[in-house]
């Protein structure tokens, strides 16, 4: 595929921040392995939302001071992590009738693919000699009411991460409702993508060149311009 | 069954054990493959294990699973890891298989019965039982309750359900009345054997000091 001029936009700190920005107070969240664990730098208790990890623990705290980890508190990455006042720990089964029984809010998740349906494809390549591994991904899209992508918005080599159909392997089908990348906010919807936010800098002709599947603009976005006012 | 996620609630002194006791050609349920050469890991790189069934085969420091795979010397049934739970949780409850929409639409289904409930496709799964289960608990009482240390509890109640031995150890043995009724997370009778382990290893710093086993 043809790629595009580099583009930078927002820093993954920045995107995590605008992800962060959209879970509302109340919220159980579910945060994966990579940018997404960003997000708990910008929301939490304090904002009222509650985060669980898979491996069995709800109300995750940030990581504890270097020399307090505690090999049996860690989180989904297998990363030491803290529990807040008032968490509880459970069993896997638990863990995932959270998850697949529709208890969870949003998942924020890393992506390989999206595609203009909302389709993810975060887990496999289907190399030949890749090791298939697969996770909790395959039960979040399928059982958290809203998944959010945080993910660059093309590959290192400036490949479209955003897709007309996904050509890896899917982690579900029709799952994903939006896409917060370094260059935009895009809303999965029946009609096709739609651009809720550019970066500062990004138009949407730029964002375009880089993007694998046709957009447009909703009909009001804020005015990131450089110089606008914040 | 092998407990544990990560090396959390890995029960690294009972895999050594069963290397010491010679079992092989197993069937290994456990959500990953170990790391470095002790552990689970050093079970497979004994040539113990002829399959795995697992969510998430590689991780930091595990290579001796990857390698033996992309060699064809260890076969890989893969689940997603909910699915893997509730397949391990129904077997120890008496139920021989769900449905499911985790994987629905993806190679992780294909070959699978697929059935509409209220509009929406969900895959039937088997549940899940084992001949042995080895399970690491932080504390246990004579009758076999259990209670679990964090994030290490993660496999381990629903993989002593589903077993037909379940052996478990703990780093604490209390007498009867020392576990509170209302704390217990594992009630006894899952659990056909306990052994005290009062320190056990910490599979990442074993796994730093470049240590194999056996």
């Amino acid at each position: 595929m043809k790629t595009a001029p580099a583009a930078a936009g927002w820093t993954r700190e920045q995107m995590a921040q605008r992800a962060a920005a959209d879970i509302p107070a109340g919220a159980y969240v579910n945060l994966g392995i990579g940018i997404p664990e960003l997000v708990a730098q910008f929301t939490g208790v304090d904002a009222g939302v509650i985060f669980q990890t898979e491996n069995g623990l709800l109300g995750m705290g940030p990581a504890p001071a270097p020399g307090h980890e505690d090999p049996e508190l860690i989180n989904a990455g297998k990363k030491a992590v803290t529990a807040i006042p008032g968490a509880a720990y459970f069993h896997h089964a638990d863990s995932f009738a959270m998850i697949r029984g529709g208890h969870i809010d949003i998942c924020v998740l890393g992506a390989m693919q999206v595609s203009a349906a909302g389709d993810l494809a975060n887990w496999s390549t289907g190399e030949a000699d890749a090791i298939p591994a697969v996770g909790g991904a395959m039960d979040l899209v399928a059982g958290v009411k809203r998944v959010f992508v945080l993910t660059e918005h093309t590959t290192k080599t400036g490949v479209p991460k955003i897709v007309s159909a996904c050509t890896y392997p899917l982690t579900g089908r029709k799952v994903v409702d939006r896409i917060y990348t370094n260059l935009a906010v895009i809303q999965v919807t029946p009609a096709g993508l739609v651009v809720r936010e550019l970066a500062p800098g990004i138009s949407l002709e730029v964002l375009q060149q880089h993007t694998g599947a046709p957009l447009r603009l909703a009909a009001t976005v804020p005015d990131n311009s450089p110089g606008a006012a914040s | 069954m092998i407990g544990g996620f990560g090396e959390a609630g890995s029960p690294i002194e009972l895999i050594h054990a069963l290397i010491d006791q010679g079992a092989k050609d197993l069937t290994v349920i456990s959500n990953n493959t170990g790391s470095g050469r002790v552990g689970l890991a050093a079970l497979i790189a004994a040539g113990r294990v002829r399959k795995m069934i697992c969510s998430y085969p590689r991780s930091a420091n595990s290579t001796v699973f990857p390698e033996l795979y992309r060699q064809g010397r260890i076969e890989l049934e893969l689940t997603p890891q909910g699915t893997l739970a509730e397949r391990i949780r129904a077997g120890g409850a008496g139920i021989p298989a769900f449905y499911t929409a985790a994987a629905v639409g993806t190679v992780l289904a294909t070959g699978k019965e697929v059935r509409r409930f209220d509009g929406r496709e969900f895959v039937l799964e088997p549940g899940l039982r084992a001949d042995f289960a080895l399970v690491k608990a932080q504390r246990g009482d004579p009758y076999g309750n259990l209670v679990y240390h964090k994030t290490a509890r993660n496999f381990g109640p629903i993989m002593c359900m589903a077993a037909r031995i379940t052996i478990v150890q703990v780093s604490e043995l209390v007498a009867p009345g020392g576990l509170d009724p209302e704390t217990v997370i594992t009630p006894g009778i899952f659990v056909q054997r306990l052994v005290v382990v009062a320190q056990p290893a910490q599979e990442s710093r074993l796994v730093k000091e470049g240590r194999s086993y056996p």
